[in-house]
């Protein structure tokens, strides 16, 4: 474990390890939060209302977690185009088994958390143990995975356990609703695996496999470890659309898998692997929530709005890729992956 | 000796693989439903392939030309020209070459803003194109509210699906002018050469005097374009326009590259292999029909899952990385 230490910033001192952590994509990115929450909180009426809160947070914690599970895939090297599907896949277990029964919700969760593990593990088997690129591995696993899907569920429905959907719209002391805690304890969740071993060898795969491999870190292993939690993380994600929509819908895939990408960019995680974190996905993700909600509160027409929040994305992301590249190039130098 | 080494080489070669799995599969498929064999089936098949294999030069040059690059957004590019171009030709051949300019502009317009977006502003390639998806998507919502209108010019269909010999239609003689000219453009000139070179090193590249942000910038604008050229097609194919016409061809596209032993890495590869790996996946998924895999109560989802799990097969067969041990 001594080669590893060289490489981390973990080791440097606390002082110079604050300022080397602020980074420029951090910044741009609480900014990017400001700006969305200052505008939200102009234009949308009621947005800090207990009401209003929960309304919101109810809609950021699904995109928000499946940012979390891509962000874990892409640390680790790789990138999960299923990732969609995966949630559709084990929301759709999850309803057909619970029924609307609050008796049958316990197995139903360990049912989806078991499809979206497996869902997870299957495709870090194809690429870390198949090679195969990820890109096109995963595009083929959603195949699969989103016609796994259509079996189990054919169209939108199905009924959630009312304890669910009951739970997932309390506001716990007043203003903070139950998702804002979910995020949170995300987030923690997130920064204890940060902390062991495992989240070391995250970064160290993605970071520069060669020198991982050399440094006695167990690639292969971590690469299908990342992509197994990734998807047991994207079925939590299909638990909170569940409790959020209260019925399945088979046919989100796609959107999701975009929403994810584009949130972890925004968040400042470097796409090819080694650099970020589940942090800045989460705010990325609660950015690009509150970017769609301004775009209907705006009072843009209804025929634009798709447009609109299009434009608004591309130019969030070639701002967070403007500072997010500088960063990339810096570091690429001293030994990037090629 | 010499001939060992040959086979060799030839049992390793991406694009042998692929046209013998295709081959494999077409035999299949034949023995199943004795149609297959027909004539009138073969030219159907590879015009159906056709659209992929002409949405899938641009990618194919986008992803020779490296720096992890990659095109998603084609399928928009060629919904967006077909989209245009019905609502200029209107069912009419007046103004056809307008139309078709216009259309292959707004093409170009995507392609730009993908240039602009990855070598100015840096943003990932992947997540670039994927965003415009959503922006084209929008924009697309913006001009038709929803409906598109118009449909394809009598001249564009005759073009297309017009019988010229052995009832082949003019769409494949079509493909066959395309593919010859884009597999001499990238190993006779000197546009091809640079492309391999900034895709294999930008570094070396830039040293040699290749300008790589313009190879790169130009691949896209290429991309987009070859796009909008499919995106007609489909049109002429089908006369008329939804707004998901392309959405298919987005992925499937990197797929015929890869299969055709194209590296997402950039540098290697070619259009000869795209141009089976588009035949292959049209006859994967015409032979899935064939069987009547899914259907009825099941939909198209057991179809949907078997495509998915012949492409990791096809894939292992060639497409893997490196080993970190070697």
């Amino acid at each position: 474990m001594n080669l590893l230490r060289g490489t981390g910033t973990q080791d440097l001192p606390g002082p110079v390890r604050s300022v080397m952590s602020v980074h420029m994509p951090a910044l741009a990115v609480g900014l990017l939060l400001l700006v969305t929450v200052t505008a939200s909180a102009i234009l949308q009426p009621g947005f800090f209302s207990p009401y209003g809160l929960s309304a919101s947070f109810a809609t950021f914690l699904p995109l928000a977690t499946i940012a979390a599970a891509q962000t874990i895939i892409v640390l680790g090297g790789g990138i999960d185009l299923s990732i969609g599907t995966i949630v559709t896949l084990s929301s759709a277990v999850s309803v057909v088994l619970m029924q609307g029964d609050d008796a049958r919700l316990p197995l139903a969760l360990a049912a989806g958390l078991a499809t979206g593990a497996a869902c997870g593990l299957f495709n870090g088997l194809v690429v870390a143990v198949l090679r195969l690129q990820p890109i096109v591995a995963t595009f083929a696993t959603s195949s699969v995975f989103g016609g796994l899907a259509l079996l189990v569920l054919p169209s939108p429905g199905g009924q959630v356990s009312p304890i669910l959907t009951g739970t997932y719209r309390m506001v716990l002391a007043m203003y903070v609703p139950i998702p804002a805690v979910l995020l949170v304890v995300l987030f923690l969740s997130w920064r204890m695996m940060r902390g062991t071993r495992y989240g070391q060898h995250l970064y160290a795969v993605g970071g520069n496999a060669e020198a991982a491999y050399t440094s006695a870190v167990p690639v292969s292993r971590v690469r299908v470890l990342s992509y197994t939690l990734g998807g047991m993380v994207a079925s939590l994600a299909g638990v909170a659309l569940l409790a959020d929509a209260g019925a399945g819908d088979p046919t989100l895939g796609t959107e999701l898998t975009l929403g994810s990408i584009a949130a972890l960019v925004i968040g400042g995680t470097r796409l090819r692997g080694g650099s970020g974190g589940v942090g800045g996905a989460l705010v990325g993700a609660v950015v690009l929530s509150l970017i769609q909600g301004l775009v209907f509160f705006a009072g843009v027409p209804t025929n634009a709005r798709e447009f609109v929040y299009g434009c608004v994305i591309i130019a969030a992301i070639a701002l967070a890729g403007l500072l997010t590249a500088r960063e990339g190039s810096a570091s690429g130098a001293s030994g990037g992956r090629r | 000796m010499t001939t060992t080494l040959t086979a060799r080489r030839l049992t390793r070669d991406p694009v042998v693989i692929s046209g013998v799995v295709t081959l494999l599969l077409w035999v299949v498929a034949s023995f199943y439903s004795p149609a297959f064999a027909s004539w009138g089936h073969i030219v159907t098949t590879l015009t159906v392939a056709s659209f992929l294999g002409v949405i899938a030069i641009g990618q194919t040059l986008v992803i020779i030309a490296g720096g992890e690059g990659i095109d998603l957004s084609v399928g928009s590019a060629a919904t967006l020209s077909a989209i245009v171009a019905s609502r200029f030709m209107d069912g009419s051949n007046d103004g056809f070459l307008f139309a078709v300019l216009v259309a292959l502009g707004s093409a170009c317009v995507i392609g730009v803003v993908n240039g602009i977006g990855v070598l100015l502003f840096r943003v990932p390639p992947l997540v670039m194109t994927l965003g415009m998806i959503a922006v084209v998507a929008g924009f697309i919502r913006l001009y038709t509210g929803g409906r598109p209108e118009g449909s394809a010019a009598p001249l564009l269909n005759q073009l297309v699906t017009g019988d010229t010999v052995f009832g082949i239609p003019g769409v494949l003689w079509l493909w066959l002018a395309l593919s010859v000219v884009v597999i001499w453009l990238l190993r006779r000139t000197a546009f091809g050469w640079r492309l391999y070179a900034v895709g294999a090193n930008r570094t070396t590249a830039h040293l040699s005097g290749v300008n790589p942000s313009a190879i790169r910038f130009s691949a896209y604008v290429l991309s987009s374009l070859f796009a909008g050229v499919g995106g007609l097609l489909l049109l002429g194919y089908s006369q008329n326009v939804y707004t998901n016409l392309g959405a298919d061809y987005m992925l499937n596209s990197v797929a015929a590259v890869v299969i055709g032993g194209t590296a997402l890495i950039g540098g290697v590869g070619g259009y000869l292999g795209t141009i089976v790996g588009a035949i292959l996946l049209t006859v994967l998924s015409a032979l899935l029909r064939t069987m009547q895999i899914g259907g009825g109560e099941w939909g198209d989802a057991p179809r949907q899952i078997l495509f998915g799990l012949v492409l990791i097969v096809v894939l292992t067969a060639y497409g893997r990385q490196r080993h970190l041990r070697a």
